[in-house]
């Protein structure tokens, strides 16, 4: 794919291993649904090829953050760059102009997003879910985008599956057809909103799976979730959030074995207990 | 008692009845097309428009539901001229049958369109989708499949509501039933060879309903086809929604 000719990253072997430039600074955003005030003054930075795992209680911003980032939701304040765009807007003499949906859509294909509730389109088979952006919207060539599609299903495991519809496949197929079409986009920074929240014990892995291939391929990739177990494998950073704040952002092991934050023991303790 | 049968025979395929059948048939699905047309525009304006094109569209829903088609039928055609503006008997009714039915359909429309799972305006926008392909290619292709059964009643309404542009002359079948009724004055054969036309032609159209509607329901398939895990799944995911 795409990722080949980038040098597999030595994760988790050395320590840390070496970054690339900035890929996504999210610097001081505010965001309110109706006065309730969903994200206070978040700042966060993420270089090329970087895992970063961010966890918390439901309510604490995560989710919201996510969506700020690839603009479903649009920010009250402070600024979001990703993948070389300024999100959502464009500078005009010092002032920040909100873009049109089509501009703003131009700039969501260079990012992927992966849903909790995978939202595969349900009308269309597995393949068409693959391809439908990148020949419709990109108007690439069909044959061309169906072979691309081929390769990437094997990739997540579901090689035979292509003209299966959405409703025959379980949760974790489903996750990992969302993850294709998200690749199909040929994305330089991947989201996660919550992966595997909706799946089953026993379909956890295969989706996990999958994702860890892609951080090993050298993938940006900011993940929302509660799988402990995936952040110790993959993530270069761990952040906890609480009550719309970034109180803790360390690499996995300082983040498990020397948290800083009182939250992040509470955080800790709870979900290590079950 | 005074029915006779070789009338009935001979009206059930008279040139005069089969024409207006024909009639019929190409005045609703002209009229239907168009009135969709309307519908869509109509339910976008609504669901997506500032508040001037709102207004504008309720405005124009709330006219045409709350007005009879035959007033609107008969302003059309013999009201409009006072105006200056002289539109022929096909023009009128179409016109007329168009704008009733696009008012309903507005409703069906955009009922249609909120019943399509908030996710996938997500997952759209997320793969770069502007308004126009989200709506085009993953919107409307779901919610047809919720708006294909009550515009297929809509239809069969309309084979019978044509039935009024007969009050503006248009020779379809319910106007022909009248001029062959006055030929020799068999007046119940003429109505009931009319009305079995209707019969027919609405009879057919359920039989190709059932078939488009197996169609757009190809995809979602028989509940029973949903294999076990899915399903469970898709209970798992609802109960976490309800929770959110």
């Amino acid at each position: 794919m795409n990722q080949q000719d980038l040098p597999a990253p030595n994760r988790r072997a050395n320590g840390a291993r070496t970054l690339g430039e900035p890929i996504v600074v999210i610097d001081r955003v505010q965001k309110s649904f109706h006065g309730n005030h969903v994200l206070k003054d978040v700042s966060l930075t993420v270089h090329k090829g970087e895992v970063v795992v961010i966890c918390g209680r439901s309510g604490s911003g995560k989710s919201t953050l996510l969506r700020c980032i690839d603009q479903l939701e649009t920010i009250d304040g402070g600024t979001i760059h990703a993948a070389g765009h300024l999100m959502g807007f464009r500078e005009k003499n010092g002032k920040l102009v909100p873009l049109r949906d089509a501009q703003i859509a131009r700039q969501q294909r260079d990012l992927g997003m992966v849903f909790q509730s995978f939202n595969l389109f349900p009308h269309v088979s597995v393949i068409d879910n693959i391809t439908m952006a990148p020949v419709r919207i990109l108007k690439r060539d069909k044959t061309e985008a169906r072979n691309e599609a081929r390769a990437l299903l094997q990739r997540v495991g579901l090689p035979d599956k292509e003209n299966a519809y959405p409703r025959q496949l379980s949760g974790g197929q489903q996750q990992r057809v969302a993850i294709a079409r998200a690749l199909a986009m040929k994305p330089k920074v991947m989201l996660f909103d919550e992966p595997t929240s909706a799946l089953d014990p026993e379909m956890i892995s295969e989706v996990l799976d999958v994702m860890i291939d892609l951080s090993e391929q050298g993938m940006t990739m900011i993940v929302v979730t509660h799988e402990m177990g995936f952040a110790r494998a993959a993530a270069d950073r761990v952040v906890l959030m609480h009550d719309g704040r970034i109180v803790e952002e360390a690499p996995p092991e300082e983040f498990f074995q020397n948290p800083r934050s009182e939250h992040t023991r509470l955080f800790l303790s709870k979900i290590l207990s079950h | 008692m005074n029915w006779s049968w070789p009338f009935f025979f001979d009206y059930l395929t008279n040139g005069l009845m089969l024409r207006g059948a024909w009639t019929t048939i190409w005045l609703s699905v002209i009229s239907m097309i168009l009135g969709l047309g309307l519908g869509i525009v109509a339910a976008m304006m609504k669901m997506y428009g500032n508040t001037v094109i709102r207004y504008i569209a309720e405005f124009y829903i709330w006219l045409f539901r709350g007005t009879p088609i035959l007033i609107q039928l008969v302003i059309i055609y013999t009201g409009l001229p006072q105006l200056g503006i002289r539109l022929n008997v096909i023009e009128s009714a179409i016109l007329g049958l168009a704008l009733n039915e696009g008012a309903y359909l507005a409703e069906i429309i955009r009922a249609g369109i909120m019943s399509v799972d908030k996710g996938q305006e997500d997952a759209s926008r997320a793969v770069g989708m502007t308004w126009r392909e989200r709506m085009y290619l993953v919107i409307l292709p779901q919610a047809t499949r919720t708006i294909i059964p009550p515009l297929g009643n809509q239809f069969n309404g309309m084979l019978k509501t044509t039935s009024l542009a007969s009050v503006i002359s248009m020779e379809e079948l319910m106007r022909n039933a009248q001029m062959l009724a006055q030929i020799e004055f068999r007046v119940l054969e003429a109505y009931s060879v009319a009305a079995i036309w209707y019969l027919i032609l609405v009879s057919i159209w359920s039989v190709i309903q059932v078939r488009i509607e197996a169609h757009y329901e190809k995809p979602f398939g028989p509940a029973a086809a949903v294999s076990p895990e899915a399903k469970k799944e898709l209970e798992k995911a609802i109960d976490k929604a309800g929770q959110a």
